[in-house]
């Protein structure tokens, strides 16, 4: 029997960066808002004795506890999907802070052509360039709108970045900070670049190059070049994250609670409008109802989808007959590359999460596409992220994998070798797509969440053509033998390829295409707002927390508008 | 042997291949894949000396068992993992490095319990996209992973596995990582793979685990493990060679 609590104006179902920006929003303005988050309470001093890989980043210990919830997998719908019974090709975050506490802060502006993708690419191809499979859709929102919500998220993460990319939409203000530092590696890859006629810029960085106090007045401290971002907590408070920016944000106005332990199963609804949300408090068992005035899902990409079909919200995509909203347009990302070994030695395990270079020469439309078999592109960056030695164990072709041979190849490469990457835009398919498991179930009895995904022709063709552009580039930095990535085959959950997931929930300016309007806000239900990657039509070129946060910042102006006036905000 | 490490390495671990050959973006597996593809043989070394290994304890050590009860078995693992990481003359191997006391510690923990992992059933066979679908926890499958070698060992050779040549071990590890030994619940390529990994991690996690003896393992490697910061180095043109530091001896 569930205890009912009393009303507040705003819960969110999980506080990291979404729950963490429309909390700061919401409370600021005066409304009562409660997070309810399945992971514990941390931040900055739970950090310092954090340089361990083995814990961190080998055994996962900040990532979601998949003994009680994971999703289920298989690449087609004639298989069987299967439980992702370790975490692997993606890491879900748990606790406060959320994916935002072990993330690199990588952050972009996607493109104005991706707001745009489907009217963009038609006028200038002709129509379904790609074939009617390829579900591609414009956002409901243009660069040019959302551009103070990127502006608002940037000035709150303190950004660090340079004004350089000449491809990059119109900004209505610099970057807070200035760029990282342009370490020997980066500038070989940005005199490489330069000579092959392309634009090497800094990649704006949420690991700050200086001290840095943001509207709110949350300080943000200046990157030490540790090498322990990805996967970590970072022990000086200078990697941006929701902990130590706009959670205790909301927490100084004294309108936020976040309620730890405590598991969401359900939106409740009842009339068209959602009513609250059913929790379980796992260290005791008690189950909680907790009625608000406005509903805000705020967890990841698969649990915002999960709980909105569990609840019975919205219509489920069918893929057989393309109707239906709920799980469409699943999205990943590939990531074509090339490898270079040296004879010189580099500082390969100094570095910050965010440290690096890249050009958008390749990225978007901003090459022309009429004689290619694809769309979109990539950026092609070299990072220098802080290698380590567990998981960085780089041999040329043709080494054992493990014996003498291997253990003296991969000592002497371990800091002989720098890899171009990329992280290559990803179309939706018709046959890509999330809907609810009909076998397993999660550790309070609810379905697990099921994906159906495989790489498809677009990201074969595209991942050929970045490929080829990385070993151009890797050739030209002078790598005594460079290695291009392997062509992709099937779509595999086991390797570590990227936490860039969207979908399932997706934003339009149409409901028979979208499951919210551009302010998040559900088609269905007035008082109920879907937020994160999962409003990606389609999933860009670029990491995605950039668009996130302003995602979340146009999402918690409309909760706040909405709490004054009702009713649907478009 | 060598060219069917080679094959076997591209089935197992280039499937995907979403992602770029060693590549680190997003961080994550993966140096070695592009190592996977495995030609002349190279297994076999010659036996070096070998210090802190095998069965022998020393008291106020790590070097003590928490999950294997018996030595037979201890030393098969040991010496499996000494013929993955071998000693050589950039430095000690596996038994040197503490690995095999790593590894038993780990298989006594949250590892080997596979804790933060789900183990609801029903168990199918996977598609080789799919993963780790076996209802063993990991202790389970190198308790019978070991005992499978042993019983590979009497069957080819008729000797106890860790009384083999260094070359008759590596025939049986490379015919565990190509899958031709038949195990139950969960496929010999499969242990093959959780035992390399287990090895690289024992290498080269914080000697506070029970690996990585003296930081030798890093030192082999110039990785100088835990530092406080870079700031002040990493504008540097030339490499910088930085004594290692150990989270356990930094209190």
């Amino acid at each position: 029997m569930a205890t009912t609590l009393d009303k507040v104006d705003v819960v969110t179902v999980g506080a990291g960066w979404t729950g963490g920006i429309i909390a700061a929003e919401a409370a600021k303005a005066g409304l009562k808002v409660v997070s309810i988050e399945r992971g514990r309470e941390r931040g900055t001093e739970d950090f310092l004795r954090v340089h361990d890989e083995y814990r961190y980043a080998i055994r996962y210990e900040l990532m979601q506890d998949l003994s009680k919830e994971t999703i289920t997998f298989r690449n087609k719908r004639d298989q069987r999907a299967l439980p992702m019974r370790t975490m692997g090709s993606f890491l879900l975050g748990e606790g406060l802070g959320g994916a935002g506490t072990h993330w690199n802060g990588q952050t972009w502006r996607f493109l104005p052509y991706d707001f745009e993708i489907k009217t963009l690419s038609d006028k200038k191809y002709g129509a379904d360039k790609l074939g009617p499979e390829y579900q591609l859709q414009d956002w409901g929102i243009t660069y040019d709108e959302l551009e103070p919500y990127y502006d608002t998220f940037e000035k709150t993460a303190g950004l660090s970045g340079d004004d350089t990319n000449p491809f990059a939409g119109k900004r209505s203000n610099p970057f807070p900070t200035p760029p990282m530092k342009k370490t020997p590696i980066l500038q070989k890859f940005e005199n490489a670049t330069k000579d092959l006629g392309y634009t090497a810029f800094m990649i704006p960085s949420a690991n700050l190059s200086e001290a840095y106090t943001n509207p709110d007045g949350q300080t943000i401290n200046a990157c030490m070049y540790c090498g322990f971002c990805e996967r970590f907590g970072c022990e000086y408070g200078a990697k941006t994250s929701p902990e130590i920016t706009v959670i205790p944000t909301a927490r100084e106005t004294g309108n936020f609670e976040v309620r730890f332990h405590s598991n969401v199963v359900e939106v409740l609804h009842e009339g068209g409008k959602a009513t609250g949300v059913r929790y379980v408090n796992w260290m005791s068992g008690e189950e909680f109802i907790q009625p608000a005035e406005t509903v805000v899902l705020t967890s990841y990409v698969m649990n915002n989808a999960k709980l909105l079909m569990v609840s019975d919200i919205g219509e489920m995509y069918d893929p057989k007959t393309g109707r239906g909203t709920l799980g469409r347009n699943y999205c990943y990302q590939i990531l074509p590359g090339a490898t270079g070994f040296f004879d010189e030695q580099f500082n390969t395990f100094m570095g910050a999460g965010s440290l690096g270079m890249a050009i958008d020469d390749f990225n978007g439309d901003n090459f022309d596409h009429s004689d290619l078999d694809f769309l979109h592109g990539s950026l092609l960056t070299m990072t220098q992220t802080g290698v380590r030695p567990i998981a960085t164990n780089p041999v040329p072709p043709d080494t054992p994998s493990w014996g003498a041979e291997f253990k003296k190849a991969s000592i002497e490469n371990y800091t002989r070798v720098l890899s171009v990457g990329s992280e290559g835009a990803s179309l939706p398919h018709r046959d890509n797509y999330l809907t609810l498991d009909p076998t397993y179930k999660d550790a309070y009895g609810v379905p697990l969440l099921q994906l159906t995904y495989n790489f498809t022709d677009q990201d074969r063709a595209l991942h050929k053509f970045i490929t080829e552009k990385a070993v151009e580039i890797m050739e030209e930095m002078g790598a005594k033998q460079t290695i291009g990535s392997n062509p992709i085959t099937d779509y595999d959950i086991v390797p570590y390829q990227t936490t860039h997931n969207t979908g399932g929930t997706v934003m339009g300016a149409d409901p028979a295409t979208s499951v919210v309007n551009n302010y998040l806000q559900h088609w269905d239900m007035d008082n109920l707002f879907v937020v994160g990657a999962g409003n990606f039509a389609h999933n860009g070129g670029y990491n995605p927390t950039g668009t996130v946060g302003a995602l979340a910042y146009r999402a918690a102006e409309g909760i706040i508008k909405y709490s004054k006036e009702g009713g649907s905000l478009v | 042997m060598a060219d069917e490490k080679k094959d076997v390495s591209r089935r197992d671990f280039l499937k995907t291949a979403g992602v770029a050959t060693g590549a680190l973006v997003g961080g994550g597996v993966i140096g070695g894949l592009i190592g996977y593809n495995a030609k002349d043989g190279g297994n076999a070394t010659k036996e070096g000396e070998r210090s802190g290994g095998r069965a022998d304890q020393s008291a106020g050590s790590p070097s003590g068992r928490m999950f294997f009860t018996n030595d037979h078995d201890f030393n098969i693992l040991s010496e499996a993992t000494e013929r993955i990481f071998p000693e050589d003359d950039l430095g000690p191997g596996a038994i040197g490095l503490g690995v095999p006391y790593f590894i038993d510690h780990q298989l006594a923990g949250a590892y080997g319990n596979n804790e933060k992992e789900y183990m609801q059933g029903p168990f199918y066979a996977p598609q080789a996209t799919q993963g780790y679908q076996s209802r063993l926890r990991r202790k389970d499958i190198f308790l019978q992973g070991i005992h499978k070698m042993e019983q590979e060992a009497q069957n080819r050779f008729e000797t106890s596995f860790a009384e083999l040549d260094g070359d008759q071990m590596d025939e049986i590890i490379t015919a565990f990582q190509k899958d031709e030994v038949e195990m139950e619940g969960v496929s010999a390529a499969f242990f093959f793979r959780l035992l390399r990994s287990a090895v690289l991690e024992g290498a080269y996690s914080d000697p506070m685990y029970g690996g990585n003896k003296g930081m030798e393992g890093w030192k082999m490697k110039g990785f100088p493990g835990h530092q406080a910061a870079y700031i002040d180095k990493i504008d540097s043109e030339d490499f910088v060679e930085i004594d290692p530091q150990s989270l356990g001896g930094h209190h």
